[in-house]
């Protein structure tokens, strides 16, 4: 197949369905048809004669905007599933993933996880549709500009008749004074801020081009968000992570390249009190109970002096002190830090007396730092107790042996060897939170739990984000194409002069009623009679 | 014409094809994303033992490096541990070092455990986490091989066996 010659001499691209020059009908299919398909006016947007390499079939393929429409289909109901049950990143972490869905949803919660819904936003196959969604926007886009703008560009004044009569608004008639009429017509419409062209008599007056961009500037910003979105996985342009920071403790900021730490000097969480805040939210707090005014972190954040090895103490420079609370982040740099969780009351500190079990009388007292406890507490008069074993977080495993699950003070346990002056060689006793064993029989000496001392401890979140500004361009850009297509018109009037008689046609991309009473009020007096909107006579000769 | 065509489609679906592997090449590796990576240099840190000693790992430098992240807690870790002991007491004259970092547990804690079992290789106290941080350790136990340039030869995440610990110590034997 060639490139297709019109009779008005212009050369179109294969596949053209009307002339891009005069619009005549080029496909022989078309010719039968009373009215026109004027999208993309008929332009060639896609050539089957180029199917032959992959390259052509893969292009073809991302190319229909039927493919297009699939793709959003099939994401849409693909991320609605994701929703049914809780993503993996949700679940308590009580048990694997893998027994927990089962677990809690029965075959469902099984297939669920075996498809990979658990954890589907970040699967290969979702982003694969998404990947494809942004392809086929590009690719559709490519094979509907260019040529929707050849052939704009392209258009002459004189249409051929076949293209006009074929138009829904045609119209023809023979005015008294055909060129008067023009001149008021031109005039007429030149004050509707129509641009005017003019050949051989004929005119074509057209405003409003630009709107047919507007789906493709909307697809642009569309194509910037995505880009957005896929620089958040370029390492250091996006960062999410939760710094658990007790009060007191001094750490590293994670993902500053150890330059900066935080101090957090205290976490407070505030409640609505009846008493004293606003009383119109006494009928709140009676009917909710607790209710939490503020969460608050006062921290104060440090930067690295000099370069320092990693373990080395650094050298720190304080920068600032900050109160973080929900929604007021501390920010530097481009970091964001912001409360996001906390843990009241882990335990710091506990006590103990050591005392005789029979008569009741303490010997002194002893504070073990629950963070780092001391080989043995001397208490003095030949009194001491020695730390054999410590348990942070205490259980009982499988054979009964006391072991901790974590590093985490939850649940202490301690085994104690007590001397006394009356025991030279010890006593051991196994202490743990409401139990007592002792394992070697019954002792004479005891500790006896005194009080514990807690500490709060505040999460935050580490948060950079560096495709923020990236994200907001693509949606203002996006934004704009939709303004610019949806609330201005393309408008196209022609008038020729065929045989004596007067044809007028007009084509919009939308709003046919006010582009009819444009060219009513274009043609008002000028003798030349209102053309007819051909699809709502055909419709109406129907009904 | 048509060749045009051929090419500017193929280049534009190369690019696009380029930009979507990134993408799923990245999402895929985020998890896994190891800070310290198989061949290149190991970060440098310093850490006091039990004893008080300072260990720098670039003082280790032309010896092999063994580099055990652990924690009382952990059972592999656990088990693992009296076969590093034994392979090390063959291998430390061979110019091959055991360093075990504990995660940051208090020093009676690794005390006790290190008395448990005997434990002849030095330990030291990650406090603070840098070091951590800075090899981007997650679960336990994780080992580092580094040879004598400081290199990292394999990174294992996972209990060892007694024959693994050995083979892998041949490996960074200078």
């Amino acid at each position: 197949m060639k490139e297709v010659k019109c009779d008005c001499g212009h050369v179109n691209p294969i596949g053209t369905i009307l002339c891009e020059s005069c619009g005549k009908v080029l496909e022989e299919k078309e010719k039968d048809n009373k009215l026109l398909d004027m999208r993309y006016e008929g332009s060639a947007r896609r050539s089957q004669t180029y199917n032959k390499t992959i390259i052509d079939k893969i292009w073809n393929f991302f190319s229909s905007v039927k493919v297009g429409v699939w793709l959003i289909v099939i994401t849409l109901i693909a991320s609605a599933v994701g929703t049914i049950l809780p993503q993996e990143m949700y679940i308590p972490p009580i048990m694997p993933a893998a027994e927990y869905y089962e677990d809690q949803y029965g075959w469902i919660g099984k297939l669920y996880y075996d498809l990979g819904f658990h954890n589907l936003y970040s699967s290969w196959w979702y982003l694969i549709l998404i990947a494809s969604i942004g392809i086929s926007l590009v690719i559709c886009s490519l094979d509907r500009v260019v040529p929707l703008y050849r052939a704009l560009n392209k258009q002459k004044v004189s249409r051929h008749e076949s293209y006009l009569q074929r138009q829904r608004v045609f119209g023809a008639s023979q005015p008294e004074d055909t060129d008067k009429a023009f001149t008021m017509a031109k005039e007429k419409l030149k004050s509707k801020k129509y641009s005017i062209r003019e050949e051989n008599g004929n005119i074509l007056a057209e405003k409003g081009r630009f709107s047919r961009w507007g789906p493709y500037v909307n697809h642009v910003g569309l194509i910037i968000f995505l880009i957005g979105g896929m620089l958040r996985f370029v390492p250091g342009m996006y960062v999410d992570k939760i710094l658990w920071i007790r009060e007191g403790e001094t750490k590293v900021i994670p993902e500053t390249n150890g330059e900066y730490y935080l101090k957090n000097d205290s976490f407070i969480l505030e409640m609505y009190d009846k008493e004293k805040d606003n009383e119109v939210f006494g009928e709140a707090i009676d009917k909710a109970g607790m209710v939490a005014k503020n969460y608050q972190s006062n921290v104060t954040l440090y930067k690295k002096q000099g370069d320092t090895v990693a373990g080395e103490e650094a050298d720190l420079k304080k920068v600032k002190d900050y109160e973080v609370k929900v929604n007021k982040p501390l920010k530097f740099e481009n970091f964001a830090l912001y409360q996001v969780d906390y843990k009241l009351n882990e335990l710091n500190k506990m006590s103990f007396a050591l005392t005789n079990k029979k008569t009741g009388e303490e010997y002194g007292d002893l504070t073990v730092d629950l963070n780092r406890p001391q080989d043995e507490y001397d208490l003095g008069n030949g009194y001491k107790a020695e730390v054999v074993s410590y348990f942070p977080d205490f259980e009982f495993d499988e054979n009964g042996e006391p072991v901790t699950k974590s590093r985490i003070p939850n649940n202490p346990a301690f085994v104690f060897k007590m001397f006394t002056p009356d025991k030279p060689d010890g006593e051991i006793s196994f202490v743990a939170i409401r139990q007592t064993i002792e394992p070697f029989g019954d002792n004479e000496y005891k500790l006896a739990f005194k009080g514990i001392d807690t500490k709060n401890v505040s999460a935050l979140t580490v948060r950079k984000d560096l495709t923020l500004w990236i994200i907001a361009l693509g949606g203002v850009i996006f934004m704009i194409g939709v303004a610019q297509g949806s609330y201005w018109n393309h408008r196209r009037i022609w008038l020729r002069r065929v045989n004596g008689e007067v044809w007028v046609a007009g084509h919009t991309n939308k709003n046919w009623h006010g582009l009819k009473s444009e060219i009513e009020a274009a043609l008002d007096g000028t003798g030349i009679l209102m053309p007819e909107d051909q699809l709502q006579n055909q419709s109406e000769k129907k009904s | 014409m048509k060749k045009q065509r051929l090419v500017m489609r193929t280049v534009i679906l190369l690019v696009l094809g380029a930009a979507v592997a990134y993408t799923l090449y990245a999402n895929f590796t985020k998890d896994k994303i190891q800070k310290v990576a198989v061949g290149e240099k190991a970060p440098d840190f310093v850490l006091t033992d039990m004893d008080g000693n300072k260990h720098k790992l670039s003082d280790y430098e032309g010896q092999g490096v063994f580099l055990n992240f652990w924690g009382t807690w952990c059972k592999p870790c656990e088990k693992e541990m009296p076969y590093m002991n034994n392979q090390y007491e063959q291998f430390k004259d061979e110019g091959v070092h055991v360093l075990a970092v504990n995660v940051g547990e208090t020093d009676l804690a690794v005390n006790k455990f290190s008395e448990r079992y005997d434990l002849a290789f030095p330990i030291v106290i990650d406090k603070d986490g840098q070091v951590q941080s800075a090899y981007g350790i997650n679960p336990l136990p994780a080992t580092f091989l580094i040879d004598k340039d400081g290199k990292v030869v394999k990174y294992i995440t996972g209990e060892m066996t007694e024959e693994t610990i050995k083979s892998y110590m041949e490996q960074i034997k200078p």
